[in-house]
């Protein structure tokens, strides 16, 4: 180990709790004190009612979040926390997707709950060490590693003397450090961030696990958010777990033979037809990037456009080239979807690893996109090696690569200059300076890089301040909503996917609802009243992958073959043979017999709960359901003369006769119509979601759900106002 | 004329549902095809002939993301 020892600062030792059922009925509580050194643990109890209303996962981290903060909480207050929870599938071995954990807490970035999602060991070992959650609380007087020996029953607070803390060198050396040898490196999972915490709120937090076949240690992110900036506030530089010894039946399920079986049936699905499907396991989610350009979804240039001539340089083909191939992939136990890829070997072309070879872990489809595409670079390898240094330094590769597109435009349509930005030209497609802001935002380097790094709702309000931007044109432009920058899809042409976006809890994070094909091509959803109870059912079907320690990708990025024919509309959507699993393996795991309708309502509880949650930090109403200029349709005439006959037909079909008109007073026309039908989507998904007309839940509806706690009432009274009501 | 996913689309004599595939760039691999209420096997899509008139519908099983 190149760095110090570290000194041990505080310990406590725990009895364990045995699983039983999908749950050890315990918490773990870890207290940082107020920078005084005041380190405090406790196992905390699961109640009943937490179970049954809040099921696990992300549903515990709210609840325990909503317990720990008051209305005025600060996402850098010591109150606020950080809890990482699985669920009670998590940790399954038998079937695929299982080592999914949430973590949870107020976010830098939309100053509200964030939760975001990681798989890997981290979550299952935690749950095998006796914990179904932790929480982290406070700040630290000093840098410290926070370290759970799930083996000896410990918890262990040291002074980090790590001297790089940057992700890959911090979980490198924590693997090593922990382990006794190299065939326990396996037995470790840590979380750490990067440099970029430092003054980002786009860092995330990096998941490690220890790839034996490789013998190397590789991340996987919960990116999203700003978790890992709320860690490096709390002057954490990692937390480790540590367990040795588990079977497949820790999760002490109810009844293993019915799991053994669906798992069975799905490794033989994949085996046999994913090559024909999605290809996960050789090309991983990047096998979407010419899908996507195809269909004109793919992000170019900001979201401007929706294809591109170079698509060829960053398809599936081109990725199944560089990423290794005929390798597991070395994520959690029994996935044989196995969608993590990596590129073995990358030298290095910048930064302060200049010229070493590394592993990258991906880029998945999001990362090629972001970080190629949105910025009007088609070249792999620098795609490969901004994906590197993203994780490396914590930063979040989508906000990264939104929030860097929406620079560039800035920069192209002369908001900025080359004065502002220190020298970088930022145009679209300028491969050296792109990858220089990247690294100048990681380290903090410069004010603008600082400003950039914290978001385009915090950098257009910079740009406008201090180089006089015009904010009105920012915020048509601007992929963002809620202070989250979008994900990598263009949205443009589908109404449904409006609000898969931008009438999300946390922002245009498309883990509620891809509704693009449903909606624009497929035409299955051709109503207001269709696309809310599609903006209804996805969304909650989705969240309940996130209450149980799951991966969604097992559910319907591989089918079974005779899926789309066998169910029509938008039943084949949902994918029932699979949903029918879930259902099953729940009550194998916990005992108790779960309906569809009892899936969608663990979910719904939880979804409500999560936007009155945000009601209570200041947002959570209609106003922060704002869609940008860009995510609706055309903003500039370049965009609209690059499909100029679909636009006129748009148009028409609107009843508008396009003949006489300019380029600029088509485009007004279409934004116009279509903030119109905006607002009609709006009121249609608030009122199936038995919202009130500014976008908040209803006494009924909590009353519904039986999370009508005192203080969700008395919070819900304060806010309904009887002219928000629908009127039947 | 056919509808294919509700919206008019031109006909010709002997159009095939491989050849209306590759000119709406309908390019996605896991898709249902029907014509009216039968589904077209994916082995038959070169020969299938689409009527005049018929109901075309073109799922795209991607709820994806």
């Amino acid at each position: 180990m190149a760095n110090a020892p570290m000194k041990l600062l505080a310990e406590w030792s725990y009895e364990p709790s045995k699983i039983h059922r999908g749950y050890s009925r315990k918490t773990l509580y870890i207290g940082l004190g107020n920078k005084d050194g005041d380190y405090s643990f406790e196992q905390r109890p699961v109640s009943e009612d937490m179970i049954e209303k809040f099921t696990g996962g992300r549903g515990f981290g709210l609840k325990l979040l909503w317990d720990a903060v008051t209305e005025k909480t600060k996402w850098d207050d010591p109150e606020n926390e950080i809890v990482i929870a699985g669920g009670p599938f998590c940790g399954i071995t038998q079937y695929p997707g299982a080592g999914k954990c949430y973590s949870v807490f107020l976010s830098p970035a939309t100053k509200q709950t964030y939760n975001s999602n990681a798989g890997g060991y981290f979550a299952p070992f935690l749950k095998f060490s006796g914990f179904d959650a932790m929480e982290l609380q406070g700040k630290a007087d000093r840098p410290v590693v926070i370290f759970i020996d799930g083996d000896s029953y410990k918890v262990s607070i040291f002074e980090s003397t790590l001297e790089d803390i940057n992700a890959y060198a911090v979980s490198e050396e924590l693997h090593e450090y922990f382990a006794k040898d190299e065939a326990d490196k396996r037995t470790i999972s840590v979380i750490s961030s990067g440099i970029g915490a430092r003054t980002s709120y786009w860092a995330g937090m990096n998941f490690s696990f220890y790839d034996v076949r490789r013998k190397a240690v590789r991340l996987k992110q919960a990116g999203r958010g700003g978790g890992g900036t709320v860690l490096c506030d709390k002057n954490v530089v990692a937390m480790v777990v540590k367990r040795t010894h588990f079977t497949g039946l820790e999760n002490d399920p109810a009844d293993i033979g019915v799991i053994q079986r669906a798992g069975a049936s799905l490794h033989k699905r994949i085996h046999d037809l994913d090559d024909r499907q999605c290809k996960m396991r050789s090309a991983g989610t990047a096998h979407l990037t010419e899908i996507m350009d195809d269909y004109s979804l793919l992000p170019v240039n900001n979201y401007k456009f929706g294809r591109h001539k170079d698509i060829d340089n960053i398809s599936s083909e081109s990725y199944i080239k560089l990423f290794t191939q005929g390798m597991a992939d070395g994520c959690w136990y029994g996935c044989s979807l196995a969608c993590a890829k990596a590129v073995d070997h990358f030298p290095l072309q910048s930064g302060p690893w200049k010229g070493k070879e590394v592993i990258v872990d991906g880029p998945e489809y999001e990362t090629a996109a972001g970080l190629g595409s949105n910025l009007g670079i088609f070249d792999p390898l620098w795609t490969i090696e901004a994906n590197f240094y993203a994780d490396h330094y914590g930063l979040d590769t989508i906000s990264l690569g939104t929030g860097m597109a929406f620079v560039c435009e800035c920069f192209e349509l002369g908001l900025i200059n080359i004065e502002n930005t220190h020298g970088l030209d930022l145009n679209f497609g300028n491969k050296r300076d792109i990858m220089e802001l990247l690294h100048r935002i990681a380290h903090g380097a410069d004010e603008f890089a600082i400003a950039v790094g914290k978001g385009i709702e915090v950098a257009r309000e910079y740009f406008a301040e201090h180089y006089g931007a015009d904010m009105e044109t920012m915020k048509k432009i601007g992929m963002v909503c809620q202070g989250l920058e979008a994900s990598e899809y263009r949205c443009q042409e589908s109404i449904a996917q409006w609000g898969g976006y931008f009438l999300t809890l946390k922002g245009p994070q498309h883990d509620e609802a891809w509704l693009i094909f449903m909606d624009m091509v497929n035409k299955q959803l051709p109503t207001y009243e269709d696309k809310a109870e599609a903006l209804f059912f996805f969304p909650n079907f989705r969240l309940w992958f996130s209450l149980q320690g799951l991966c969604k990708l097992p559910w319907n990025d591989i089918e079974p073959a005779d899926n789309g024919v066998k169910y029509k509309g938008i039943e084949a959507a949902r994918v029932p043979e699979h949903l029918q699993n879930y259902l099953d393996i729940f009550e194998a795991i916990t005992g108790k017999h779960l309906s569809r309708d009892g899936m969608i309502e663990q979910s719904e509880r939880v979804y409500n709960f999560e936007r009155i949650f945000n009601l209570r930090m200041g947002k959570g109403t209609a106003k922060y359901h704002h869609a940008p200029d860009r995510g609706l349709g055309p903003v500039w005439e370049d965009e609209w003369n690059e499909r100029p006959e679909y636009f006129d037909g748009k148009l028409r079909e609107f009843g508008i006769e396009t003949e006489g008109l300019s380029v600029r007073e088509k485009i007004d026309l279409l934004q116009k119509r279509r903030r119109e039908q905006w607002e009609m989507l709006k009121m249609a998904v608030y009122k199936r979601r038995g919202w009130n007309k500014n976008g908040i839940p209803t006494l009924a509806t909590v009353r519904r759900l039986g999370i009508d706690y005192p203080e969700v009432v008395a919070l819900l009274e304060k806010h309904l106002k009887p002219e928000d009501e629908f009127e039947d | 004329m056919i509808t294919v996913n509700g919206e008019l689309s031109p006909w010709r004599e002997g159009l095939t549902v491989q050849q209306l595939l590759d000119e709406k760039n309908f390019t996605f691999k896991m898709l249902a095809v029907w014509i009216g209420d039968n589904v077209v096997d994916k082995s038959r899509y070169s020969e299938a002939i689409i009527p005049d008139g018929a109901e075309v519908q073109v799922i795209h099983n991607i709820s994806g993301g």
